[in-house]
């Protein structure tokens, strides 16, 4: 090794997206592993039953499911972060422009029927996912640059109910509150009537010899528009605009005696995130299937900023950690919450540690309860629920940084190791 | 529609001065303020009407001074609650950013929510409000008794509050919220000056939870949607400005105003049914935005003057 690790000594360098040899290396590593998922199925290569080694777990449908929805929370907390990690503009409407962009795709994606659709193919109605939204927030800037600081953050929570309020009206395009409609599948063709040239929600075999279930195309395809949306951001971050938009956060009145022209960058910023989370919101509505109005609530804003927070604003490796944390939290719970049931239903030494814990009938008194409606205590729901609050309230207090401050912690202990500094 | 415009006024009126205190006092943007009004509202109805403290105990007294000392109890409660809270959760972020402290707040109202939703169960809760269909004849107009204490409660509240503002603690509390740390350089015991503003703030809110509870048109008691019903007391602390006691009053009473003759014009003219369902709901939202639109720190808050 030449000279100092990670001396920077030209600025081409200290813009670089993967900064060492090691950081390039482990990347790719990393992703590979990510593209290999589906592959650990059994009988994912060729005829028999072979496959590539692995955690299989993680290859199942319920996994791959948890996984594209991990992509897609990244992609719409990754918008969020260029506005309130770069921007410094705090948004709690994140959730009216991911609904947005789900009926948008709903509209010009969907077949003509009872509700409104025009049927138009994937290459149009997922970009105009991302550009109505992104219009939209043009449209409401001038509001919002206007208006500063805590101010700001209360006319987005009012964007949130006046949202819900019109999702809930527009019955022809939302299904209303009672049923809720389905979004266009993930399909690819030239343009309405053709076959489908990719159908990404169908099992089928790529290349000849890889066998992918629905689920695993979808992931694969999620990922790709992951790693697309992330170079995107990290582009943005580490260009001109990027500057410009910490230059506001850091200090507005200086950004703009240094020649940062604020309405510009302000109005920027909220372009380019809701153009993220309109192309989220369209995807998470595909993926769940069948949405209704009140799923773009306060509560959808809520863990978007809390994926933000937990991982560290400002950091694109730090969202992606948040998000991992937010989307895999409740399925730990609830596996927590079913170890739980199983030592208490099989006695032993677990049930008694557990028991206090657990609440199984009317009379008793623990915290997690896993027969709703029967005994007191909160639900899995609510449980995670609250876990998301606390961990909002303990993150902030004991790590501002987030994940992505813990990581730097440790990394900076191991590169001294064995000395403190 | 007065008794709309009155009751709604006040409720609004009542969460904005609760709101605002904290504010102005600590610079503090809470959004748990629902969660702690609807919060107070289900401990006045368990105080009340579940375990009947103290009115297990008093006999034959008449039912109002049971259900005056009942909600009194929760209200002591309440402030209580508000202390542990600021102690636990606010406290710690003292000398920080105020956005890392309204994320901290927004997260104390999941928290908040979840747990009380949880005890509080799917069905609402009656809070045994006395003498609840009785009212007051005026000869051209009929106003229940219960907006009428309402309005009252709203009006001595504000004084009350107006005038404390005016005193040592008061002067106290407005340096905290100007500069922490030239306030503790002056001998200002800040970390006092927080407990005081929340255990103040969330006994106003558990006030406001009250009413909010109790109203005719939301006669069923406090369920879990009551902490959303408050969210709606945002639009009149923007419209008044965040740091104006006066302006959380006039921002309360117009937004209930405009919400009240919406609601009263709408369902006079089936015309406008193509506005929708719920469209007196979102009112204090739109003239909040038109609002701001024209005046961007409110009608009355300071403005933040921006110097190099």
């Amino acid at each position: 090794m030449r000279g100092r690790p990670l001396l920077v000594t030209n600025y081409a360098d200290d813009q670089a997206m993967l900064k060492s040899t090691t950081q390039t290396v482990m990347a790719g590593l990393f992703l590979l592993f990510l593209v290999c998922i589906p592959l650990f199925a059994p009988g994912a290569i060729g005829g028999g039953e072979s496959r590539i080694p692995g955690p299989t777990f993680l290859a199942g449908a319920d996994w791959l499911k948890l996984l594209s929805e991990l992509g897609i929370f990244a992609m719409a907390a990754l918008g969020l972060n260029i506005l309130s990690g770069l921007a410094g503009q705090v948004s709690l409407g994140h959730a009216f422009f991911m609904g947005l962009g789900a009926y948008t795709a709903a509209v010009l994606g969907s077949g003509p029927g009872a509700l409104w659709g025009v049927g138009l193919p994937i290459w149009v109605w997922l970009p105009m996912a991302g550009l109505i939204p992104a219009a939209v927030g043009i449209v409401i800037s001038p509001t919002a640059v206007r208006v500063r600081g805590l101010y700001l953050a209360i006319v987005t929570l009012g964007l949130v109910f006046i949202g819900e309020y019109v999702w809930r009206n527009l019955d022809f395009i939302t299904g209303g509150s009672q049923s809720g409609r389905n979004f266009p599948a993930l399909q690819v063709r030239l343009w309405r009537e053709e076959e489908a040239l990719l159908d990404l929600e169908a099992s089928g075999t790529w290349l000849g010899f890889l066998n992918l279930s629905g689920e695993g195309k979808f992931y694969l395809f999620i990922l790709a528009l992951t790693v697309l949306f992330v170079i995107v951001a990290k582009n943005i971050q580490r260009s001109r605009v990027g500057r410009a938009f910490q230059a506001i956060r850091d200090r507005d009145v200086a950004a703009e005696i240094m020649g940062v022209d604020e309405f510009r960058y302000k109005t920027l910023a909220f372009a380019i995130s809701s153009f993220y989370a309109g192309v989220a919101g369209a995807l998470l509505a595909v993926e769940v299937g069948r949405t209704i109005p009140e799923q773009w609530d306060l509560l959808l804003s809520v863990e978007i900023i809390a994926i933000v927070l937990i991982g560290g604003a400002g950091s694109i490796s730090g969202v992606l950690m948040g998000s991992a944390f937010v989307v895999l939290l409740p399925r730990l719970v609830q596996d927590f919450g079913n170890l739980l049931q199983q030592s208490a239903a099989s006695g032993g030494v677990l049930a008694t540690i557990f028991d206090p814990i657990l609440s199984t009938g009317p009379g008793d008194f623990g915290v997690v309860n896993l027969s709703p409606g029967v005994a007191p205590g909160l639900g899995i729901l609510q449980l995670n629920t609250l876990i998301y609050g606390l961990l909002i309230i303990a993150f902030l207090i004991f790590e501002p940084l987030g994940l992505y401050g813990v990581w730097v912690r440790i990394r900076n202990y191991w590169k001294g190791w064995p000395f403190t500094y | 529609m007065l008794v709309d415009w009155l009751s709604l006024g006040s409720i609004y009126a009542l969460l904005a001065v609760g709101f605002v205190i904290i504010f102005k006092s600590t610079q503090v943007l809470n959004f748990a303020h629902g969660a702690l009004a609807a919060l107070g509202a289900f401990l006045v109805a368990s105080m009340a009407t579940i375990l009947q403290i103290p009115g297990r105990w008093m006999g034959s007294a008449p039912v109002w001074l049971k259900w005056t000392s009942s909600a009194l109890v929760a209200l002591a409660a309440a402030a209580l609650i508000g202390l542990i809270l600021e102690r636990l959760f606010i406290r710690p972020m003292l000398g920080e950013g105020l956005f890392s402290v309204a994320i901290v707040t927004l997260g104390l109202d999941i928290v908040i929510r979840t747990v009380s939703n949880d005890f509080m169960g799917t069905n609402p809760r009656p809070l045994g409000f006395p003498g609840g269909t009785a009212s007051l004849d005026l000869g051209w107009v009929v106003i229940p008794w219960n907006v009428v204490v309402s309005v009252i409660v709203t009006l001595v509240a504000v004084v009350l509050i107006a005038t404390f503002f005016l005193s040592r603690t008061g002067v106290a509390m407005r340096a905290t919220a100007f500069d922490q740390e030239a306030a503790r350089a002056q001998g200002i015991n800040v970390g006092r000056i927080f407990s005081l503003a929340w255990a103040i703030g969330s006994v106003m809110a558990a006030v406001a939870g009250i009413f909010l509870s109790v109203f005719p048109r939301r006669s069923t008691g406090v369920d879990t949607a009551t902490a959303f019903l408050a969210f709606a007391a945002f639009p009149a602390i923007i419209l008044g400005g965040l740091d104006s006691i006066v302006g959380a009053v006039v921002g309360g009473y117009a937004i209930g105003l405009a919400q009240a003759a919406v609601t009263e014009f709408l369902s006079n003219n089936p015309s406008f049914a193509f506005l929708g369902s719920g469209f007196g709901g979102v009112v204090p939202y739109v003239l909040m935005l038109l609002v701001l639109l024209i005046k961007p720190y409110g009608l009355f808050g300071t403005e933040e003057i921006r110097r190099v």
